[in-house]
């Protein structure tokens, strides 16, 4: 039977014999001399059944030298209020307390698991072909380099290459992203994303261990384990709390009676059931237990989002953070390059033939963007002036291609354009015209600054390229403020300059801006999926190549963050109130004082999970 | 030698942090970190007598919540 099940039929038989003794009171109790015996007896029977755990645990725990806990307290008070005579109050007041206990216990229970649920993407079973069988076994005995089957409506297990055939993925689980992707044969397929169609023969290159689900899951599992200074302030608020509110409780009990009337024996029950009050409300468990419940639920909600925050700190540092700072190439732009624009127009289709001609062999990037954008038709002798461009010679036609200083060797007129990178392309001495070719900002750059800046945020760009190149994307995209021609280590240097008055936040690709994200208050490293170097230094790791994750994640921070403050003020608050109310004597008039003290107990708590359990749905703004 | 205890009935989160406590206070255990929203304990634990400190890890535990129970 489980732990819950014996506790509610426990609750059960107590509560039968409760009513009883309360309606036997009511009834024969004038009637019979020897009634207050039998009240004594029916109720020490519906206590013991109901609370004998609390007793026997604060027994053991004292003789381990820990008093101040819940059930000393427990005991405290019950046995105090079978010692001024209200036996039916005291078994109540047990009965209540596991009552609660019970409903707190299944609803952290239910409310763990659907967390734990959410993000439970781990696969349980793989099918593997050994000697032309398929086999089904657990993902971990597989080694590198098997062939493993995966059938529509399957989980890929494991990291590897498809080998034959091809399907649509469902990567949701992992990035986050919704739309399927298409995979087929060459192509590297990530553990835990679902094939949707068609059946799949992967070769498999990493173990279960090393496979990405598998760090993915280790990497927010154990997030909690980095604690945030809310949860600290918690875990030391209680260390005081509780002894406080008893040290109180017991001046409560012993220095007013000596003022009012230290011979009088109402005088001291009235003011040791408000001492009793005290220490009800003494456990400090709806702030221990709804704290590290919303972060997890918080970073659950992120997870399911593609963004994977390694601790509750980084998710308080996030939500705080007023300045966040992109690195640009690779983030904010695609970090390849483009034609963008070519001068004049009308001769478009001239301009890109001759430049593919004279560009076709070299594997610059830029030469690439261009080739990409017109394949050369014929071959070329080609010469590379090296920080120059290229000379072309075609059909015994002199192609020249590349920058102003190449048409000045040359003594070639042209038209100079000023910003960002551009090819000149002349033939046979005669200026054609100009390519321009610049990296291209990414689809959600835009919305994702703007989404930034409206909730309050300064946006910087950190970029290594020069100023002209910097200034263009920068006006582009509406960024505060951008800091262009940095190396490394000025990264660096101007993130410390950032972060001396604002919490700062750096979102970079992750491969060469390591040192950056680790000086920065949170790192976070974008589309970092399979990339080992980015999750270890990142402290928050966004699994999809966009930028629309970082507001995303902003907006998730600071949600889980108000709904923490929401629980930390609230369970305090409405303490203080009871600890006030019942010193000043309001709730001696309300037939069941402690009961009250005790509904505020449990009620904040639960109060707290349910509130708690929001960070799980907080939605993606459309 | 890394380790993962998978716990039941752990029920109270504050007992969670006792635990974690108490653990990293045992010789031989490296760090531990009690989560207790997925019910496990990670442990970095020496390799020298790591039975004997498995059996500690256990015994702490139970003195700290006995109705909790240690999967190892």
């Amino acid at each position: 039977m489980s732990k819950n099940k014996k506790a509610l039929i426990r609750i059960i038989v107590s509560l039968c014999v409760v009513i009883v003794t309360v309606v036997l009171k009511y009834t024969i109790s004038e009637s019979i001399s020897w009634f207050k015996w039998l009240e004594l007896g029916l109720s020490l029977a519906a206590y013991f059944t109901v609370g004998y755990d609390v007793l026997w645990k604060a027994i053991t725990n004292i003789v381990r030298g820990k008093i101040f806990d819940e059930h000393f307290l427990m005991t405290i008070a019950t046995i105090g209020a079978f010692a001024i005579g209200e036996y039916v109050d005291a078994t109540a007041v047990m009965l209540l307390y596991q009552i609660g206990e019970l409903f707190q216990r299944y609803a952290v229970g239910k409310s763990r698991k659907s967390i734990a649920e959410l993000m439970d993407i781990r696969p349980e079973e793989a099918t593997v072909i050994r000697d032309d069988l398929e086999i089904k076994v657990h993902p971990s005995e597989i080694e590198i380099g098997e062939t493993i089957l995966i059938k529509a409506g399957e989980k890929i297990p494991l990291d590897g290459e498809i080998i034959k055939g091809e399907c649509s993925l469902d990567t949701s689980a992992m990035t986050g992203e919704s739309l399927p992707r298409k995979a087929s044969i060459g192509q590297t397929v990530v553990s835990g994303c679902l094939n949707l169609d068609g059946t799949i023969f992967i070769k498999t290159t990493s173990t279960y261990d090393d496979s990405t689900v598998a760090k993915v899951l280790d990497l927010v599992e154990n997030a909690t384990s980095k604690k945030s200074p809310a949860e600290n302030f918690i875990t030391k608020f209680s260390r005081y709390y509780t002894p406080i509110v008893v040290a109180l409780a017991v001046i409560l009990a012993v220095v007013p009676p000596m003022f009012e009337g230290i011979s009088v024996g109402t005088v001291w029950l009235k003011w040791m059931r408000r001492a009793m009050m005290f220490l009800f409300v003494s456990c400090p468990c709806a702030l221990v237990i709804s704290i590290p419940l919303g972060f997890f639920g918080g970073i659950a909600c992120a997870s399911k989002n593609g963004i994977l925050v390694k601790g509750s700190n980084y998710l308080e540092l996030l939500a705080k953070s007023k300045i966040i700072a992109f690195d640009k190439t690779g983030t904010l732009t695609k970090g390849n390059f483009a034609v963008t624009q070519v001068v004049p127009e009308n001769k478009r289709e001239e301009i890109l033939s001759l430049a593919a001609l004279a560009e076709q062999y070299s594997n610059h990037p830029i030469a690439i963007s261009i080739c990409r954008e017109r394949k050369a038709d014929m071959s070329a002798q080609v010469q590379e002036i090296a920080g120059h461009g290229v000379k072309a010679v075609v059909n015994g036609s002199v192609i020249l291609c590349g920058n102003d200083k190449l048409m000045n060797d040359y003594d070639i007129e042209f038209s100079p354009i000023s910003d960002g990178t551009v090819v000149y392309v002349a033939q046979d001495g005669r200026f054609v015209g100009s390519i321009q070719i610049s990296d291209q900002i990414k689809e959600d750059s835009h919305e994702a600054i703007a989404e930034l800046k409206k909730a309050g945020v300064t946006t910087v760009m950190l970029t290594g390229d020069n100023n002209i190149t910097a200034q263009e994307i920068a006006v582009k995209l509406n960024v505060d403020k951008y800091y262009s021609e940095l190396l490394p280590q000025d990264k660096v240097t101007k993130l410390n300059e950032l972060k001396q008055n604002e919490k700062v936040a750096f979102v970079g690709d992750g491969i060469n801006d390591a040192p950056v994200l680790a000086t920065a208050d949170v790192g976070i490293a974008m589309g970092a999926m399979g990339s080992d170097v980015a999750i270890e230094a990142a402290d928050i790791v966004l699994m999809q190549d966009n930028p629309a994750s970082v507001p995303l994640a902003k907006r998730i921070a600071k949600s889980t963050l108000k709904i923490v403050t929401e629980n930390i003020v609230l369970s305090i608050a409405i303490k203080f109130a009871v600890l006030i109310l019942s010193a000043i004597g309001l709730l001696d008039k309300i037939a069941f004082g402690m009961i009250i003290a005790i509904l505020a107990d449990v009620g904040v708590c639960v109060i707290a999970i349910l509130n708690s359990m929001r960070t799980m749905f907080i939605k993606k703004r459309k | 030698m890394r380790k993962i205890i998978a716990l039941q009935d752990l029920d109270c989160a504050d007992c969670a942090a006792k635990m974690e406590n108490a653990i990293n206070k045992i010789d031989g255990v490296l760090s531990a970190s009690v989560n207790f929203m997925t019910q496990k304990i990670i442990l970095d634990i020496k390799d020298d007598n790591a039975t004997d400190t498995l059996k500690q890890i256990k015994s702490v535990c139970k003195k700290i919540e006995p109705d909790c129970i240690l999967k190892i």
